[in-house]
């Protein structure tokens, strides 16, 4: 299957600094892998957004979705595989598991997943999500939400974090780590 | 929450990940359902009274290998399955392998054998119970892998339940090998194979429920 992601041209330079920016994230570099971040979220766009033309309003939520999930999944990224085909994975996963959920597979151009191509669009221009993640974040239990908010939206570090709410460097690690897993789950109980 | 601030708030904070995570937790799951799942056989079966003399039998060995190369096999396929776009390389053809080996090996056995002495090497003494012990040792596998399957991130979630299904199942025939009296050839490649099949079956029906995420 690897054969078919492009070897040459723009998006096999962009695999290969995407892939770059993702390994520096995963050894603990935060810059990096911000940048990688905010560039999938626009390819993920691009993606989706041809793939649901008839949910214009649904595609940002789905985004968001998508980035979280990468994110929770980020151990399980294979550095001698395609980046490509990784991602390209994950969002084809969350784009299918989304339309089961809201009970159909209709209206969505899901045969166009032939070939590798998540990188080869890109579409910068964010739509407002319907869905506001602060809000469902403020309904994780106190546990999840305070690591998650101290480390993650205030900026602390884990050591700092530690410090103020009397929880050991790992405890605060665990706790951010399965409070994004659940607010991935709280997505998908949605109605 | 615009996306921007939703990559910057998973930026921060905690993200560096340590290399080897998926091995680290399926190798956790394997070894604690695994001890599980030998405490099982322990506490019900025993171990063969006669192991000492059976660990110079070929047929022991030949059981032995068999059961641990669907491990092997089996473990390749489930750690492919938990990566997003991973092919599933080797691991269809190295199980396929072992069966037609195991098969062929049989076969021989059988043909070589007096037609009065066939029923033996087929059925031996505890063929009714085999299969079923197999599948009852492993359930705990079959749970631990669960959870581990679960912790990663299988995207064809039928196939992964049957991964998880058959290396719980092959780790359970490995574990069963101790207590097992029976050497034929025959035997193995039919009781074992169906003990195995019995979990993987069950894991197949059970992915799609267990494992979205």
């Amino acid at each position: 299957m690897n054969e078919r992601i492009p070897t040459e041209g723009p998006a096999s330079a962009r695999e290969a600094r995407l892939r770059a920016q993702l390994l520096s994230g995963l050894a603990g570099r935060a810059a990096d892998y911000e940048q990688f971040l905010r560039e999938m979220s626009a390819h993920l766009r691009a993606f989706l957004r041809r793939r649901l033309a008839r949910h214009p309003d649904d595609v940002e939520d789905l985004v968001q979705e998508t980035l979280l999930a990468l994110h929770n999944q980020r151990h399980t990224y294979d550095p001698a595989q395609p980046l490509t085909a990784w991602a390209q994975a994950i969002a084809r996963y969350k784009l299918v598991d989304w339309l089961r959920r809201r009970g159909g597979r209709q209206d969505v151009a899901l045969d166009l997943d032939d070939g590798y191509e998540l990188l080869l669009a890109v579409d910068d221009e964010a739509a407002e999500a319907r869905r506001d993640l602060g809000l469902l974040l403020a309904r994780l239990p106190d546990g999840q939400r305070r690591p998650i908010q101290l480390t993650k939206l205030e900026g602390l570090s884990v050591s700092e974090a530690s410090a103020a709410i009397g929880m050991s460097e790992s405890a605060i690690k665990v706790a951010v780590h399965r409070g994004l897993k659940a607010l991935a789950r709280l997505i998908r109980e949605e109605p | 929450m615009k996306t921007d601030e939703l990559a910057r708030l998973l930026a921060r904070g905690p993200i560096a990940v340590p290399p080897g995570a998926v091995a680290r937790r399926q190798a956790l799951a394997l070894g604690a359902g695994g001890l599980a799942a030998f405490g099982l056989m322990l506490g019900l079966l025993g171990v063969n009274p006669d192991l000492r003399a059976a660990t110079g039998l070929a047929g022991f060995w030949t059981k032995v290998l068999f059961a641990a190369a669907l491990c092997g096999a089996g473990t390749l396929a489930m750690a492919r399955l938990a990566r997003p776009g991973a092919s599933l390389g080797g691991a269809p053809a190295g199980i396929a392998l072992a069966l037609v080996l195991m098969a062929s090996l049989a076969a021989a056995q059988w043909l070589a054998a007096e037609p009065e002495a066939r029923r033996a090497l087929v059925f031996g003494s505890t063929w009714a119970a085999c299969p079923w012990w197999i599948a009852l040792l492993s359930a705990p596998l079959g749970t631990a892998l669960t959870w581990a399957m679960r912790g990663l991130a299988p995207t064809r979630l039928r196939l992964a339940g049957t991964a998880v299904g058959f290396l719980a199942g092959a780790t359970a025939a490995l574990v069963y090998c101790l207590h097992c009296p029976e050497m034929a050839a025959p035997f193995v490649a039919l009781w074992y194979v169906m003990g195995i099949a019995l979990p993987t079956v069950v894991g197949t029906l059970l992915g799609p429920r267990l494992l979205r995420w």
